[in-house]
């Protein structure tokens, strides 16, 4: 099953690959000039794991800081700076490059192309992604803010106006924030522009629309609302450093600006951008789910409809995230309704993935597990998310823990623990060596443990009106306890993260060796070597179905028969 | 996979139980030092409390339902070890089925939003009764300023306001704004929250039917010390509220034995930022200290207002609540001292 050869017209190239040895400087110059696709995903996805330690490294100060009332772990100006980074790390610099690296690596193969529409572009859009997070980082020492120097950015990853008002913010830090998002922005609408030039114009034949693999589908889709939604943030971004530095006011509420325009510009921004990065994940689950029931996904074309349905809908609900702002009566109830209507193509796609399990034959592989997880995690994230739809209810839950609880649910329950799934899916590939399974299942026990005692108790604190985003507490709140509890979840999720890591490294060293194909899965990306050539394909591939590989697989029973 | 599975069981079983003591708390009559949204003891909270009930029933069954699928499925259909290693069956979709289980969603966001919606709008756009008491709440970093327009007080950081009873309604309408930044008025057990916004005046109102003390806090990130804007209402019978109306209404105390303290406000920069009517002081960048010595505590309720705690305060602000905006004044010990004195008798 791991090594058969698949003869799709000429895929596979047997010249063996130019054994030579390189210098460190070949190597390093080799990674930092290329505009290969699947060099740029990998480079995408180290950055973002590593911000993901830094992101969490900050966290765990937190939860530190926090795991009793009083504490004095951290200063409230380093609390402040910390949970403000530690969520435009984890939005920008974690979330955005994971997922685009993934794109940049599987949309060319997955479509039988060679590379990416633009690839200098590809190349232009990581660089300039990646100087955007270091130049967010620098504010540490360069940042020369309100508190002396090194300080970071304290005005949370909303940056609401006038906070961030000279008058309230002197200093560089929060022009740090701004000018950050604006060069990341640039990068994240350069490869959106590439991901649909890619898929729209570079497909192999027989590749119609309705044959990608839903991944592709996934990041067409993403690609798209990226487009639309970066544009505010970069306005609002250009407006506040107007503000700042051109004696604008915009935002600035003494000289008669808006705060209130500010909350618009962002949210219309923030609340698609959890789309942009939840439906990667969806995309993720869409080929690790099928293969590990080993049945076809159930319903294509509504996951399709779907995935373009919340998008759509996923433009018109951004103030719910401002039902304490202080709008009318009508205008709360207009997004109550448009909230809650974006729980139906997301049932559709949860029902769908339940229907693709059903009647097929479960693998318990480590990939798959993660994606279980998430089925139940998403579920729950999808129910509190209605909860917080219902307005006066979300007056109560606003900015308390429930809020946190949510969208972690949605930001690690569902996106971390597929972007794990994804990585051990694809690292074969990638690298031609399997993660271990063993460390793996370690690694899914202890983040999914940790997990949820962190995660499921911060809906309780949140209930018992704990305000998010406070460095300290009361003793007598009642909170105490629970507090102790999210923050030991915490750690136990840390020591996951640093068995993936040990997985990672030590698989790559003398992991077992991948083959083609390990999972006996059906999208294009299986049919060529791991590490695939520089080139993906040797000839152009020809594609019949949906599941290209199936239909090798079982000449006597192929897909395009069905379809 | 059985693990998985016992993991989930226990955790319900985890879940519900807190939620059952959690709902408990609703029952415990009047004010909490939890301040749960379970335990509504006002008007506005209490339609949001029953209007959650049915949204978290609603949603629990469809937790129990599609979870309970998602669990039976990952049993039933795990790979046997005797498995003969060929495909199962290959299903494409099925429309019918897929038309199905798109309409009931529709059907439960139609209820759950009608129901939202009518809860909104009795919130929302309730009339205003008459004899409503007006206070105004001026959202500072990081301390509260309430004012009574009609009754000519102003105050900080702790909220004084009638119990509403059957026989004699008292709702207490509250007009939001901020002098600086953003900042959420949250009163859990009173009322959902509302953010006090510069040039964006808010509203929303409150009707408690037991007296006592309620915590709530800023919840709106305002800046450096945002954790230590805390707020108390205190909920006074009909008598304890006329009283303290009374009282407050009259200027600062003018002890002669206090004097020399009273000197010491006066001639020092304490007056750019404080009023205590009857004084030279009428600044107000800080709290109104007319009656300083009737507030339970100090700077948000960041401290308790002991004379040794005002002592600490007045001696070094920063080191009670660091980042707060009032300066250490580099008075003497002595100088301090009878400060304290004096503010002290500001009952």
């Amino acid at each position: 099953m791991a090594d058969q050869t698949l003869p799709i017209g000429g895929i596979l190239d047997i010249t063996p690959e130019r054994q030579e040895r390189l210098t460190l400087l070949e190597w390093l110059h080799g990674w930092v000039v290329t505009v290969d696709h699947k060099r740029l995903g990998v480079l995408y996805v180290v950055y973002g794991l590593f911000f993901l330690l830094v992101g969490g490294a900050e966290v765990l100060a937190i939860r530190v800081q926090l795991a009793k009332p009083g504490n004095h772990f951290l200063s409230p100006e380093t609390y402040n700076e910390f949970f403000t980074m530690h969520g435009t790390t984890m939005v920008f610099l974690v979330g955005m490059t994971i997922v685009f690296g993934f794109a940049n690596y599987l949309v060319p193969l997955m479509i039988g192309a060679r590379d990416m529409a633009f690839p200098r572009l590809n190349a232009f859009s990581f660089w300039l992604t990646a100087f955007g997070g270091l130049l967010l980082y620098y504010s540490f020492i360069g940042g020369f803010g309100l508190y002396g120097m090194g300080s970071a950015p304290d005005v949370m990853w909303w940056a609401y106006a006038p906070l961030t008002e000279k008058a309230f913010s002197p200093g560089h830090a929060t022009d740090y924030w701004a000018l950050s998002l604006i060069v990341m922005g640039f990068g994240t609408l350069g490869t959106a522009i590439n991901v649909l030039a890619t898929a729209f114009c570079m497909r192999c034949r027989g590749m119609t629309l309705l044959r990608m693999p839903l991944f592709v589908w996934l990041m067409v889709v993403v690609s798209g609302l990226t487009l639309i939604t970066i544009t505010p943030l970069t306005a609002a971004q250009v407006m506040l450093t107007i503000d700042r530095y051109l004696g604008g006011h915009f935002f600035d509420t003494q000289a008669g600006g808006s705060a209130v325009v500010w909350a618009h510009f962002f949210w219309i921004f923030g609340h698609p951008e959890v789309y942009v990065l939840v439906m990667p994940a969806f995309g993720i689950a869409n080929e690790i789910i099928p293969v590990f029931s080993r049945k076809a996904i159930f319903g294509y074309p509504a996951m399709v409809a779907a995935s373009v349905g919340i998008a759509f809908v996923s433009l018109g609900v951004w103030a719910h995230h401002m039902f304490t702002i202080g709008m009318t009566s009508v205008g709360n109830t207009f997004f109550v309704l448009s909230t809650m209507m974006v729980g139906i193509p997301t049932g559709i796609k949860i029902f769908n993935w339940l229907a693709t399990i059903w009647g097929g034959k479960i693998q318990f592989r480590v990939p798959m597990m993660f994606c279980l997880a998430f089925l139940f995690q998403f579920l729950i994230a999808g129910l509190t998310g209605i909860m917080l739809s219902v307005a006066p209810w979300d007056w109560q839950l606003h900015n308390s823990y429930f809020v946190i609880a949510h969208f972690h649910y949605m930001l690690v329950g569902a996106i971390v623990f597929n972007i794990f799934a994804g990585i051990y899916y694809w690292f074969p590939k990638v690298t031609g060596k399997m993660l271990s399974e063993t460390l793996g299942k370690w690694h899914f026990w202890l983040f999914f443990i940790g997990f949820h005692v962190t995660f499921d108790t911060m809906h309780f604190v949140g209930f018992m009106g704990m305000p998010r985003s406070i460095y300290t507490y009361e003793a007598n709140r009642g909170w105490n306890t629970l507090n102790m509890i999210i923050s030991i979840g915490a750690f136990i999720q840390g020591i996951a993260v640093l068995v993936f890591a040990w997985n990672m490294v030590r698989s790559l060293r003398n992991g077992k060796e991948a083959g083609n194909d390990p999972w006996d899965a059906w999208t294009l990306e299986w049919a060529v070597p791991s590490p695939p050539p520089e080139y993906n394909f040797a000839t152009d591939p020809e594609v019949h179905s949906r599941r290209p590989l199936w239909d090798l697989k079982h000449p006597d029973d192929p897909d395009w028969k069905y379809e | 996979m059985k693990a998985t599975f016992r993991e989930y069981g226990a955790r319900a079983a985890g879940l519900s139980l807190l939620l059952l003591v959690l709902v408990a708390g609703a029952w415990a009559q009047g004010p909490q030092t939890t301040p749960s949204i379970f335990a509504p003891a006002s008007t506005p909270a209490k339609s949001i409390f029953g209007l959650s009930m049915f949204v978290l029933s609603i949603t629990g069954g469809i937790f129990v339902v599609v979870g309970g699928l998602l669990a039976f499925a990952l049993i039933r259909f795990r790979e046997r070890k005797d498995d003969d290693e060929s495909e199962p069956p290959q299903i494409y979709g099925s429309v019918q089925v897929e038309l199905a289980w798109t309409v009931v969603p529709i059907l439960i966001v139609v209820v759950l939003f009608l129901t939202t919606a009518r809860i909104i709008f009795a919130i929302q756009d309730a009339p205003k009764p008459q004899d409503a008491l007006d206070v105004t709440v001026v959202g500072h970093q990081f301390w509260w300023e309430f004012r009574y327009p009609k009754l000519g007080i102003v105050t900080a950081n702790e909220l004084h306001v009638p119990v509403s009873t059957p026989g004699d309604p008292e709702p207490t309408y509250l007009h939001l704004l901020s002098a600086d930044v953003d900042h959420s008025f949250w009163v859990p057990q009173l009322a959902g929250k509302t953010d006090l916004i510069p040039n964006h005046p808010n509203e929303t109102w409150i009707e408690p039917q037991q007296t006592g003390l309620y915590y709530g806090q800023c919840a709106q990130f305002c800046g450096i010390e945002h954790a230590k804007m805390l707020l108390r209402v205190y909920v006074d019978s009909p008598a304890q509220f006329a009283a303290w109306v009374k009282d407050q209404q009259q200027p600062g105390v003018q002890d002669p034995q206090a004097a020399a303290g009273r000197q010491i406000f006066e001639t020092h920069a304490c007056t750019n930022c404080h009023t205590i009517r009857g004084t030279a002081a009428v600044g107000s960048f800080g709290p109104d200290l007319t009656h300083l010595a009737s507030r339970a505590t100090l700077a948000s309720g960041a401290t308790l207002n002991t004379p040794e705690d005002l002592y600490a305060w007045i001696k070094d602000p920063d080191a009670v609540k660091p980042g707060s905006l009032m300066p250490a004044m580099q008075l003497s010990d002595e100088e301090i001292r009878e400060l304290v004195a004096y503010l002290d008798t500001l009952h």
